[in-house]
């Protein structure tokens, strides 16, 4: 499956960076359709784990107040060029995507 | 021959069939996973009762130790980049706050053993209100908050 996750990762004085930007509508359920008035139903992503080879980093729980095409950045120790960094998310949908970059 | 193609048969209906199982086992996690999502906290509509459902108490103390990154003036509530930062040790949570919305929890991140406790993202505001963060350590809840005025407000459409 083609990823619509953006990751970039890097690793300095033993502290790796990670940057990412995620391809999502983040619609909160409470905006009306502007033509028919009917409510837009919530569509957002509810968790993202990032994980450093693979041990879990970080996982964020997420309401539609984050912002739509989210973007995430976070810092952790150790990692080194060439480690993996994988962030997976999970939308209320149940619809799932997962990334992977290398740090560099 | 029959025999031969019979026996590649089995063998490659037995791969997909372990393969099935893999993919299984692997749709499981979310599935388990959502179901932690605390749904209550994240409804709520004011921020104590927020608080409470996600981390059990809502006796926050503010910090000078907590950093909230945010600007000043945000034209679009739609977008408004925040970034938590701290150097206290043993931080296990950072949760993320829009005093202003209807529902006022925007996001909590359960750190891992080597994670920083550093956050940075872009969240939505519905006004002019205060970002606050919420630091989780093992002495208990540190906060700090940072007011934003948001010109065009960010969930309403």
């Amino acid at each position: 499956m083609a990823s619509n996750i953006k990751i970039r990762a890097k690793s300095s004085n033993g502290v790796t960076t990670v940057k990412s930007l995620m391809s999502h509508e983040m619609e909160t359920g409470l905006r009306k359709d502007k033509e028919t008035g009917d409510p837009i139903p919530a569509h957002f992503i509810q968790e993202v784990t990032a994980k450093w080879n693979d041990q879990v980093v970080m996982t964020a729980l997420w309401s539609g107040g984050v912002s739509k095409n989210p973007y995430l950045s976070f810092k952790f120790d150790g990692g080194e060029k060439g480690d993996s960094i994988e962030i997976t998310w999970v939308d209320n949908q149940g619809a799932t995507e997962t990334g992977t970059a290398e740090i560099s | 021959m029959i025999d031969a193609k019979r026996r590649i048969l089995l063998k490659g209906s037995l791969g997909a069939g372990a393969l099935g199982v893999a993919v299984g086992a692997g749709l499981l996690t979310p599935g388990a996973v959502l179901a932690s999502w605390p749904e209550a906290a994240f409804k709520a509509e004011d921020q104590a009762t927020a608080l409470k459902d996600l981390l059990g108490s809502d006796a926050t103390e503010a910090s000078d130790a907590v950093k909230i990154k945010a600007p000043d003036i945000a034209e679009n509530g739609a977008v408004v980049p925040v970034t938590i930062e701290t150097d206290l040790e043993g931080v296990t949570s950072i949760s993320l706050i829009a005093s202003g919305n209807n529902t006022p929890l925007i996001a909590s991140f359960d750190l891992g053993e080597n994670a920083k406790p550093f956050v940075s993202t872009r969240i939505k505001m519905a006004k002019t209100a205060d970002v606050v963060a919420v630091v989780k350590t093992g002495d208990g809840l540190l906060s700090a908050a940072k007011p934003v005025k948001v010109t065009i407000g960010g969930c309403g459409g």
